[in-house]
């Protein structure tokens, strides 16, 4: 149980300085990334738990990021409806696009699904592109209100943003955390494990996955919903395949498959790319080759990585006890033979 | 009839895997399949098992029909089984692995889990105490925390037995159970296995190590090219011309 | 009537351009079970570097497209023993991602030494002519005739040849390609080097009428992607029939349908193909 406890005591840290980190930094710039890393790492727990946990990688999720920025930004600013209504429709809009893609896509096993994600991320990035009339197509899309008071909590300055954001986060982390450590997170590592294995024990792959797949997509919709209210103008390359690899980086670098993963991934790397800012277009030509090498040496990212090693630490501490335990016995049986042998003599 | 096959064919293109077998699996007792290499031993789990649709052909378990059924509502009828190389989780905890064998008989969904409802704690207890329950019966209590990728084989093996039996099964299928083990372990498996069966269980197993199916088997089906070409006790079989034509002069038989 | 011929002969350019990508991708596929979707770039790479021989090095057309032939299909080796050799045995979701990782580095790289502009790559072969009353560039002829030539020489090559046999071979069973003495190793590189050369091909001849830029494989691979699952993953003729296919329904689509909308075509006929046949069409049942 010290384990628990330990790990407890570090969330409380962690929280405590999530909820300090304002008054702690009061450069806007700072406050203004930190709050822009947490709609990331939102998304990227989406991508986690479809990737991650279910073991299916989807290169669609960028277009639900978009689609869920985009009809936040649409039905407010063109149909006028109140922000947290349009909020909630678009997460649940996009949710249900995603159910449809899902019940379709996740007929196909693994390349068959990444290509066939793939090009449903193509298609909404083209009709978001082409779309003129509704999305404003490459010119882009402007004005989107910035999130409305709930009774006395007003949105307006940065502050609260990132208040506001930190709790979706938290409850995003909240719920990732307590499905994990369930019966229904168990399911779908069993299907990730082996998808044979899993339907021979009597799970129904396909429903999980599912449910899986949708849980993912609300997240990345939710993120991209706080996207568009945050950053306000949106434009068809939100949904293009750069943002899909971000997410995935980010995810990588942390941990695939791991709950501090995102959050570790998110904050590294986007605080590494303020440091290589000189390089703008071309941060690809870093960023490209490190995935790639990434994902060839270190493929459990720092967070898995960790894991790793403190299940190394436990099991060579086991093996030792064992191995004392053994000698103690030997010695202590030697000992009963030789004063019976005394005794004898 | 506990589970019957009534002129069961596989076909993948042009290759005819499983051809016109008819067998029954006797209830209460050790049921084994043999043949070479390639026979269609596994393609015949498989479709037993629900993996593969059959190209004709029925399946019969306790009197209902269940070849289209999907694998997973079979498993929920109580047919288990293990695989060659055993799928485990290997960065997982033994009884993390075990859990989800129960899963099938619960009921609780995403939200029981986000919430973590009195449903869900009782039947994430109730599973923790089936994997702990079926870890004793195949004798790993003691490693139950170890991580399975530095257990040894045969461990592993019986790693897969428990998580099929942690889905209250009435039939077990258990496909090459000893391949990789050496000699000393088998031995341990084949009591296992036979320890299984007193305890109610039907079992169906695939096998290369003739030694033990002559040992343990009560009745032996035999596959060549897809056909059945004997069936009987392991005494009927051994002494079974075709069998021995099979095997090239029965020297693998022994 | 003539609208629908020109269109046609449209179809027959475009779907050759397609057939060209989309071989390079099935034979990677057929043999390594990698969906490459680092190949778009080798695409790009091809278009760039032809376009630097002729305008840097002053070489001729055919002769540009031959160098950019062997520069990219030298870099598709590398890929492949850089990073899909030492993915062999990794989880799936891995070869995936690093391909994602080298395509994304392959355009940054095109950007960072060649700039995001738009450029023309001239050819000799501007000229128009007209045949049965129907106009054509000589440069679209061309693309149809050196296409059809490949194809014919990639058949006779792993039809009649020993090494061509053995791609064969290990597509349908690696491990027992490598038992009867196939160095697997060397069909793989051979492969790649294939597949980069066809890729590099398709660009040159492609990019006097669609221009070159860091963005122009997305589409095309992505419809190779398309073409390889309508034809079967893997599949030869399958690459080749699927790339006329789309290029047909392609250039009948922008002028009957919609000319905006007219490369989600692609993308509509891959979803109702993987709706109704998930494991795609030619799909062998179980393994």
């Amino acid at each position: 149980m010290a384990i628990f406890e330990k790990r407890r005591l570090w969330l409380a840290v962690l929280a405590a300085l999530a909820l300090a980190f304002p008054l702690l930094v009061t450069n806007g710039y700072y406050l203004h990334m930190m709050t822009i890393s947490f709609i990331w790492m939102i998304a990227v727990y989406g991508l986690n738990l479809f990737a991650g946990y279910t073991g299916y990688l989807s290169l669609a999720h960028a277009g639900f990021f978009a689609i869920g920025a985009y009809t936040l930004g649409i039905l407010t600013v063109k149909a006028g409806v109140p922000f947290w209504l349009a909020f909630v429709s678009a997460c649940l809009l996009t949710t249900l696009i995603g159910a449809l893609v899902g019940l379709v896509a996740l007929r196909t096993k693994e390349h068959f699904f990444a290509i066939y994600t793939l090009c449903v991320g193509y298609i909404i990035y083209l009709v978001i592109d082409k779309w003129d009339g509704l999305t404003g197509g490459v010119r882009g899309f402007i004005g989107i209100p910035a999130p409305a008071d709930i009774g006395p909590l007003s949105f307006q300055t940065p502050v609260a943003q990132y208040y506001l954001l930190l709790f979706f986060l938290a409850a995003v982390v909240f719920i990732m955390y307590r499905l994990v450590y369930s019966l229904t997170g168990r399911t779908y590592i069993a299907i990730r494990n082996s998808e044979e294995l899993a339907l021979t024990l009597g799970i129904s792959t396909m429903k999980n996955k599912l449910a899986s797949f949708v849980l993912s997509v609300f997240f990345t919709s939710l993120a991209g919903a706080l996207y568009a209210s945050f950053i306000r103008f949106l434009g068809p390359d939100i949904a293009y395949v750069s943002v899909m690899f971000d997410f995935l980086t980010y995810l990588l670098v942390g941990g695939i498959g791991t709950l501090a993963g995102p959050v570790v991934g998110t904050l590294l790397v986007t605080f590494l790319s303020q440091q290589l800012q000189f390089l703008q277009d071309y941060r690809m030509l870093i960023f490209g080759p490190v995935l790639t090498l990434l994902i060839i040496f270190y493929p459990h990212g720092i967070a898995g990585g960790f894991i790793r090693f403190k299940a190394k630490r436990e099991e060579a501490r086991r093996l030792k006890l064992e191995a004392n335990r053994t000698v103690a016995e030997l010695a202590a049986s030697r000992q009963g033979r030789s004063e019976r042998h005394v005794k004898e003599g | 009839m506990f589970l019957h096959v009534e002129r069961l064919t596989k076909r993948f293109g042009g290759l005819l895997a499983v051809n016109d077998v008819t067998f029954s699996v006797e209830q209460g007792k050790i049921n084994a399949i043999i043949g070479p290499n390639g026979a269609g031993k596994s393609t015949f789990f498989n479709l037993i098992s629900g993996l593969y649709r059959p190209t004709s052909g029925t399946i019969t378990f306790k009197g209902r029909d269940i070849t289209r059924l999907p694998a997973n509502e079979r498993a929920k009828l109580g047919i288990a089984r293990t695989f060659q190389t055993t799928h485990l989780f290997e960065q997982a905890t033994v009884i993390d692995n075990v859990i989800i064998g129960h899963r099938l008989r619960t009921s609780s969904n995403l939200f029981d889990a986000i919430l973590r409802t009195k449903r869900h704690r009782r039947e994430e207890q109730a599973c923790k105490e089936k994997a702990m329950e079926v870890l004793e019966f195949v004798g790993l209590t003691g490693v139950a925390d170890r991580i399975v990728a530095n257990l040894s084989q045969e461990q592993k093996k019986r790693v897969a037995f428990a998580l099929a039996l942690a889905t209250d099964p009435e039939l077990v299928l258990l496909d090459e159970p000893a391949a990789g083990i050496n000699p000393d372990e088998t031995e341990g498996l084949e009591e296992l296995i036979v320890k299984m069966v007193k305890g109610g269980l039907t079992v169906c197993l695939i096998e290369h190590k003739m030694s033990m199916i002559m040992k343990i088997a009560d009745r032996i089906m035999v596959l060549n090219y897809g056909e059945k070409i004997a069936e009987g006790t392991p005494e009927e079989v051994r002494n079974n011309e075709a069998v021995i034509q099979a095997y090239l002069g029965g020297s693998a038989i022994a | 009537m003539e609208l629908f011929i020109q269109q046609l002969l449209n179809g027959l350019t475009v779907g050759s351009v397609y057939s060209l990508v989309a071989l390079g991708l099935t034979l990677v596929y057929g043999i390594l079970h990698i969906p490459n979707f680092a190949h778009g770039a080798l695409y790009m790479m091809g278009g760039y570097v032809t376009l630097t021989a002729m305008t840097k090095l002053g070489l001729p057309y055919g002769l540009a497209i031959i160098v950019s032939m062997a520069a990219v299909g030298l870099l598709g080796v590398l890929m492949e023993r850089l990073v899909f050799y030492p993915l062999r045995d990794a989880p799936p979701l891995h070869d995936k991602i690093a391909a994602i990782g080298i395509l994304l580095f392959l355009e940054a790289f095109a950007q960072f030494v060649w700039g995001a502009d738009y450029q023309t790559m001239p050819t000799p072969y501007g000229d128009v002519v007209n045949i049965f009353g129907f106009t054509l560039t000589i440069q679209r002829i061309l693309i149809i005739a050196s296409a059809v030539v490949i194809m014919v020489l990639l058949y006779i090559f792993l039809k009649k040849t020993f090494i061509g046999a053995s791609i064969i071979a290990m597509a349908q069973n690696r491990e027992g390609a490598n038992l009867v003495g196939i160095n697997t190793n060397k069909v793989a590189m051979l492969t790649f080097l294939l597949s980069g050369s066809l890729a590099a091909l398709a660009a040159s001849l492609a990019s006097p009428i669609n221009l070159v830029f860091p963005g122009m494989g997305h589409l095309v691979i992505l419809k190779a992607f398309v073409i390889i699952i309508l034809g079967g993953m893997g599949s030869i003729p399958g690459a080749i029939v699927g790339g006329y296919i789309l290029g047909f329904s392609e250039s009948l689509g922008a002028t009957y349908v919609s000319n905006d909308y007219k490369d989600i075509i692609a993308f509509v006929i891959l979803v109702i193909i993987l709706t109704v046949k998930p494991n795609g069409l030619f799909a062998k049942e179980g393994r």
